[in-house]
Formats: C-alpha cells, sequence, structure tokens
C-alpha cells in the first residue's frame, strides 16, 4: 500500500497523518508530484481558502499529477473539507476556477441566516451506500462554504444548517467529506479506514 | 442543526496542564498528553492548547506538547499561546492543530488575524480575549492581555467586533471575574457579545456545576462551552464526567453529541 496525503502550504497534513497511522496503516505526506507515483490511495486534506489551495496545488505542480491519478488511473481518493470543495468547477470564496472533476459549485452559507462559518457537530445522514462504510451520526465541521453538485448521482451525504446541504460525495473512485473525518471521533475514524481498505 | 460543544482548555506550562483561578496560582494536574486521551475518549467535543506564560516569555509555542497532544486526540484541537506570525500559525497546523487562537499577540499586532485568515481560511483562526468588568469603557467591559496582567483600555465588545472584520472565525471569550470562581460564566457579557458578532462563540470562565451550561445555552448565543474545571480541578469538592454532563444537558432539551 502507498497511501499518499497531499502537503500543500495551508493544509492539516499533520492531523490527517495521525489518523491514518492510528489506524495502523502507513503513509507518507507528499509535497511533490513526483511522489504520487504508484500511490494505492490519495488524500487530500483541507484547511484554507479556495483561492490558496489552489495555487498552491499549481504552485507544487499537483494539479495534472492528481488528475492523472485520480480520473485516468482511477485511484481512490479522499477530499477532506477543502478538498471537498475544489472538486467542483468553481467556488464563490475569491470566485475561484477549482478542479472541475464534478459539475457544480461552492457557494456561501447565507450568513443572514446562520452564523458563518459553520463550526462544530452537525448530524449527518448517508442518502445512499458506497464502498467505503460510514455511519450516519455527528461529524465535526468547519465552513463557510459548501458544494452544490450539478448530479444528484454525486451526492453521498447530507446535513442540516439553515437548510440541508451537501456533507459528503462519491463519484466512482472519488470519495470526499465536507467534514472533517481525521477530527471526528470514532465515527470518523471509521470512515477513514473503511476508505484506506478499498 | 449543530450540537452545543463542550471544550476541555488546557493551560499548559511546561508540557503539562495546569489549573488556575483567575488566570492566577496555577496547580499541577498532569501531563499533557495523558489527559488529552482521557478526554477524548471520555466524549468531550474539542480540545484547546494554550501555552499560556509562551506570550509573557515572549518564546514561541512548546510545539513538541502541540506533536504529542495531536498524536493522541481525533477531535478538533484549536493551539494558542505565543503565535505571533503565520510561520508560527502554520507551524502550529502542521504540528497537528485545527485551529490557531490568538490573543495578546492579536491586540498588539491585529493585522496578524487577518494574515491569517488569508492564508489558512477564517475558519481557522480564532480570537480568544480576557476580558475584565472595570467599567472604564462603552460596554463596561475591557480587554486585558498577557495572562489577564495588563489592561488595555479598549473595549471588550468594540475588540470582538473588529476582530471579526478583521477575518476572525470565532471568539473565546474568557471571563477574568468568573474565570475559577465556579459561579457560573458571565452570562451578560456573552449576551453583550452575541449581539455583536455573527461568528461562534466560546464561553469560558466560571462553570462550577452543570446547570451554569444549561443556563448559559439557554439565555445567550453562547455555542460552545469551557468546562475545564467541571472536569478536572482537583479544588472542586467533585467533578463532573463529560457524559454526565452530555446527559444533563439532553435531558433538559440541549441538542448535544452523544
Amino acid at each position: 500500500m502507498k497511501i499518499r496525503i497531499i502537503d500543500y502550504k495551508a493544509g492539516n497534513s499533520g492531523s490527517v497523518l495521525h489518523a491514518v497511522e492510528h489506524l495502523g496503516f502507513e503513509a507518507k505526506c507528499v509535497k511533490s508530484p513526483a511522489e504520487l507515483e504508484g500511490a494505492s490511495h490519495i488524500i487530500l486534506p483541507g484547511v484554507g481558502t479556495a483561492r490558496a489551495t489552489m495555487d498552491n496545488l499549481r504552485e507544487l505542480g499537483f494539479i495534472d499529477a492528481l488528475s492523472e491519478a485520480v480520473l485516468d488511473k482511477k485511484t481512490p481518493f479522499l477530499g477532506i473539507c477543502i478538498g471537498l470543495q475544489l472538486l467542483f468547477e468553481r467556488s464563490e470564496e475569491g470566485d475561484t476556477p477549482c478542479l472541475g472533476w464534478l459539475k457544480g459549485e461552492v457557494k456561501r452559507f447565507d450568513a443572514s441566516a446562520v452564523r458563518v462559518p459553520q463550526m462544530g457537530w452537525n448530524y449527518v445522514s448517508f442518502t445512499k451506500n458506497s464502498p467505503v462504510k460510514a455511519k450516519e451520526g455527528h461529524y465535526y465541521f468547519v465552513n463557510s462554504y459548501h458544494a452544490r453538485p450539478a448530479c444528484d448521482g454525486d451526492l453521498w451525504a447530507v446535513s442540516d444548517y439553515g437548510g440541508k446541504f451537501t456533507a459528503a460525495v462519491w463519484h466512482e473512485n472519488i470519495f470526499a467529506t465536507q467534514f472533517h473525518a481525521e477530527k471526528s471521533g470514532q465515527l470518523g475514524l471509521e470512515l477513514l479506514k473503511g476508505f484506506l481498505s478499498l | 442543526m449543530l450540537t452545543k460543544r463542550l471544550i476541555a482548555c488546557f493551560d499548559i506550562i511546561g508540557g503539562r496542564v495546569t489549573k488556575a483561578v483567575q488566570f492566577k496560582d496555577n496547580i499541577d494536574v498532569a501531563p499533557a498528553e495523558q489527559l488529552a486521551k482521557v478526554m477524548y475518549e471520555a466524549g468531550v467535543d474539542e480540545l484547546i492548547f494554550y501555552d499560556i506564560s509562551a506570550s509573557a516569555e515572549k518564546r514561541p509555542i512548546d510545539i513538541e506538547t502541540v506533536k504529542k497532544v495531536a498524536r493522541c486526540v481525533f477531535i478538533p484541537f484549536t493551539v494558542g499561546g505565543g503565535l505571533s506570525s503565520l510561520s508560527d500559525m502554520y507551524a502550529a497546523l502542521k504540528a497537528g492543530a485545527e485551529k490557531v487562537s490568538v490573543d495578546s499577540m492579536a491586540v498588539r499586532n491585529p493585522s496578524i488575524i487577518a494574515e491569517g485568515a488569508k492564508a489558512f481560511g477564517r475558519q481557522c483562526v480564532v480570537l480568544s480575549t480576557q476580558v475584565k468588568r472595570t467599567g472604564r469603557t462603552p460596554s463596561g467591559y475591557e480587554v486585558y492581555i498577557d495572562g489577564a496582567r495588563v489592561a488595555t483600555g479598549m473595549d471588550a465588545i468594540e475588540w470582538m467586533k473588529r476582530g471579526e472584520g478583521l477575518g476572525a472565525g470565532e471568539i473565546c471569550v474568557n471571563s477574568i471575574d468568573n474565570d475559577g470562581s465556579l459561579r457560573g460564566y458571565d452570562l451578560e457579557l456573552m449576551r453583550l457579545a452575541g449581539e455583536a458578532v455573527n461568528v461562534p462563540l466560546i464561553a469560558s470562565g466560571g462553570a462550577g456545576k452543570p446547570e451554569h451550561l444549561e443556563e448559559l445555552f439557554k439565555t445567550t448565543q453562547a455555542q460552545a462551552a469551557i468546562i475545564s474545571s467541571m472536569l478536572y480541578s482537583p479544588r472542586l469538592a467533585r467533578n463532573y464526567s463529560v457524559i454526565e454532563l452530555k446527559d444533563f444537558l439532553s435531558a433538559r432539551g440541549v441538542n448535544v453529541r452523544v
């Protein structure tokens, strides 16, 4: 197994690495696209703005390497938080063009209706079964933006914050959670384990 | 909707958790990573780690202890104390923190809030502020810095608004008057803060029994509460377990993570 966690400048690759290691897997944080060669699983963690993250990924040369590994070679991929939002075509955050692997866009929560950012434990319901086993319950969110997939088929889980929003997406080998699976206690660890067991 | 969060806040000195009253007379509790693991397994929703003497001693944060703690908890973990630059913040995040907290340093150099928010996202930057009721400012509440030792003359509510405007994604309000008093949170302070800002608020200082949490969550807009004393202060006649507190709140209609 070659589990690779993308380490771009603003990410929280450390937290994700700790969780993966706690589950008994070996993984490596990688800073260059060459290190994705032969990866069995790729995790794109997230803390940061859409613009800064896209810029960092581009500067480090990750965009093409990721597309090749995930879209062409179908390497199992897990995006977390901003790592989910970047999968879509565009983010309202800094009006940023994103990877566009999934159709849809990323919008800000309505600050007149709810406190933004959403910060805390929210209840997640999975709308369909995927190869990654996950249980409904409370997961930890820290986000001001949320994805609106154009295809209902890409939706994996939902939660509610002043209205229903995308908590997770799944498309073939691409899995992504808006919540921080690595910081969601036992439920989050189980989801990570499910992904790493693919 | 979101649950109300119960947060264990560690005041760290030399890698160990200590407990103070009104920011003074710290007594030793346990090694940080040991207590962190216990709190995580007990079901606490979040952990905050303050290197409480870093700022006053003008030294960088104790990153080794941050790393040790980060290895034992899989819940959100905020780190503060002595973070004075973007590279300090990055080091804390890299060591496993989810969020960084700025307090005295932000008063000295408010632009650190904006810089942190720009680099890491505003949800990553917590403004923590030490507040005392002095009557010397428009709201009556004044900002203190350096472990509640130095008055600034700044109005606490205005400072929270400014911090939000600069990009703080969450504000932790520490009542100096109520800290360690066990008489409950400063509800008036939290109500004023809730009206003034839109970002999530954490109340800190004063909890001594479960009813204090209930009144906080039912009468103010606080989304989270620091409950360190109730969990492990050796000064309390009895400590409470996280489950006990959550069962109590749940039975009284407060939404918590179980």
